[in-house]
């Protein structure tokens, strides 16, 4: 085995060439200081260099403070009761949810309070399943599949984009199809022309690909989907943080994205729908809060979004996912995308620079993000993990929820390293550094060979 | 990056087990098999036994195929070596001694069951990474199950 070099001092040797970042040094440092976690060590007493928030981002004061606001000073049951209390409470849920609406462009009654993502995808496929069975009425049956029908998706979906799909299609009798990828990892879009059809019901698809970073051609889905009258669902919870996303502009039907990828709280998402689309959507979840008349044989229920929130809600998470919005509004999602495109140029300038490791995506810049999985030849994706996580820095390792995508690629796993607001150069340089030590310690040539 | 945490995860044992791993591939013959992943990562592993003797059996062989991370071949192989030979009640002991280890935080046991051990005290270290005791008890678990599988378990009697 190699001795291992510190890699404070190896970093030195890492020069970060690119343009000037949106966010000057100053503002990066005052954003970094927003984050509390960020001033702890990992193991060892090591800095932590944090390069997983593709997975689940941090956290800033002003969520925090947030929640601890709410259950401090304005907690109680919202959308029932007429104390002042109840009205306070009620008015901070609303006013979050108009400015995660706002955040993405839409009305606030057009966003539904989900627990996350993946129950975003879940509430829409079960509605569908119950419009197929004629729940709804008339005005649902646009939502309606079965045998003959098709869902069509990509290769390079996360399983709360897949799974509850082909579990639809169990349901129903309709067909899943799928797009398939390029060799750079890019959804091949020219595809879409031959596998939506006529038959095509939902075209559901990932903005931002959870593995590979690449950037998605919204128009193009949009407009085939439109061509054939088939609705599109849009899972956003990796473009919502990091890009400026306008919904109303993008054109799709449906979306997704979760609180706690865009530094807002965990248990709380949101499924945004087109106001027509929710009003004739059926509800999934029953019981309180989502009906307007009762009797002992049947209820009627209360428009969209509140027909969707049955029971007591996420209020604080909620609350917290506004606080978050309003955080990223505030630093100007511009300036946020121009930081992390540099971020995204030099953690692909981490992975071509070092030997024996095979990126898993396009290796260019444009049209993807900061989420960069590679394989290390010769070393399993958790002894890669373990190396860098004893220098400090923290990557995600696995099938990152997205087994098709890797299975695509003969790899039963990647290690993926994923910037934030708060990443900076520096770090970047570390893993760099630490990256390069990875094949030498397992007795692998450091020249790839 | 301090070396000596990594070497003391990392043996020397283990690198040289994971690049040349002892009872990889499947024998045609066997008498039970189990197949086990580990959903977090997609490590996998399907093991055969084939058992020897009625009365109380010999573990005669182990073959395996897999794919996974160093800890987990390596695991595997040092868990062939040392139950291959052994009765099945000896092997479930085995086991049940490499479980204790990897929840014993990265501490030695006593010298008994090192002794016992072998070559797997090599993991002692695991211990003390908790998303990495998984990897180590993957092939353990396919032995476990496979032996249950072919009726040779000796836990349930």
């Amino acid at each position: 085995m190699t001795a291992i070099l510190d890699p404070r001092a190896a970093a030195e040797a890492f020069s970060a060439t690119a343009p000037a970042a949106a966010l000057s040094a100053t503002e990066l440092a005052a954003v970094r200081a927003d984050f509390p976690l960020l001033r702890r060590t990992a193991r060892g007493g090591r800095p932590l260099v944090y390069l997983d928030s593709a997975a689940t981002s941090q956290k800033p004061e002003v969520v925090i403070d947030a929640e601890l606001d709410f259950y401090t000073q304005r907690n109680a049951a919202v959308h029932r009761g007429a104390h002042t209390l109840a009205e306070e409470a009620t008015d901070a849920f609303e006013s979050a949810r108009a400015e995660v609406a706002a955040f993405v462009g839409v009305d606030a009654d057009e966003i539904v309070w989900t627990a996350n993502a993946t129950a975003g995808t879940n509430l829409l496929a079960y509605a569908m399943s119950n419009a197929s069975v004629g729940r709804g009425g008339a005005a649902a049956q646009r939502f309606a599949v079965g045998p003959g029908d098709e869902i069509v998706v990509t290769e390079a979906e996360h399983h709360a984009n897949l799974v509850p799909w082909q579990e639809l299609c169990a349901r129903t009798g309709a067909t899943l199809r799928w797009v398939g990828l390029a060799d750079d990892g890019r959804v091949r879009t020219e595809e879409l022309a031959t596998v939506v059809t006529d038959r095509t019901r939902v075209l559901a698809f990932a903005h931002v690909s959870n593995v590979t970073g690449a950037v998605a051609d919204v128009a193009a889905f949009v407009r085939q989907a439109r061509e054939v009258g088939a609705l599109t669902v849009l899972d956003a919870c990796q473009s919502v943080p990091h890009l400026p996303v306008d919904l109303h502009a993008l054109g799709v039907d449906f979306a997704v994205f979760s609180g706690h990828k865009m530094y807002g709280p965990t248990g709380v998402g949101a499924l945004y729908g087109r106001r027509e689309l929710l009003e004739a959507l059926p509800p999934v979840t029953t019981g309180g809060s989502m009906v307007e008349v009762v009797t002992m044989e049947s209820a009627t229920y209360a428009p969209p979004p509140q027909r969707f929130e049955a029971g007591s809600q996420m209020v604080a998470q909620a609350v917290g996912m506004g606080a978050a919005a309003r955080y990223l509004g505030d630093l100007g999602m511009a300036a946020v995308a121009d930081h992390e495109a540099r971020m995204t140029r030099l953690l692909l300038a981490a992975v071509a620079a070092t030997p024996g490791v095979r990126l898993i995506g396009p290796a260019e810049a444009t049209d993807r993000l900061a989420v960069v999985s590679f394989v290390v030849e010769g070393v399993h994706a958790h002894d890669v993990g373990q190396v860098l996580d004893d220098a400090g820095v923290a990557v995600r390792v696995g099938h990152h929820c997205a087994q098709p995508l890797h299975r695509r690629f003969g790899i039963a796993a990647t290690a993926r390293a994923s910037a934030g607001v708060y990443t900076t150069a520096e770090e970047i340089a570390v893993f760099a550094a630490v990256l390069a030590q990875v094949r030498p310690f397992f007795g692998l040539a450091g020249d790839g060979r | 990056m301090s070396g000596s945490a990594m070497e003391q995860l990392y043996q020397q044992l283990i690198i040289d087990h994971a690049k040349a791993p002892h009872g990889k591939g499947l024998a045609a013959d066997y008498d039970a098999e189990s197949f086990q992943v580990n959903p977090t990562c997609g490590d996998e592993v399907r093991l055969r036994v084939h058992l020897a003797g009625a009365d109380q059996p010999i573990v005669q062989r182990v073959s395996w195929d897999g794919q996974g991370c160093s800890i987990s071949q390596a695991s595997i192989s040092v868990m062939s070596e040392l139950v291959t030979g052994q009765p099945v009640a000896v092997a479930e002991a085995l086991s049940e001694d490499f479980r204790a280890l990897m929840h014993n935080r990265g501490e030695a046991m006593d010298e008994a069951v090192e002794d016992r051990l072998g070559d797997a005290t090599a993991f002692t270290g695991v211990g003390r990474y908790p998303a990495r005791i998984k990897c180590a008890l993957l092939g353990w678990m396919a032995l476990r199950d496979a032996l249950v599988q072919a009726g040779a378990s000796t836990e349930d009697r």
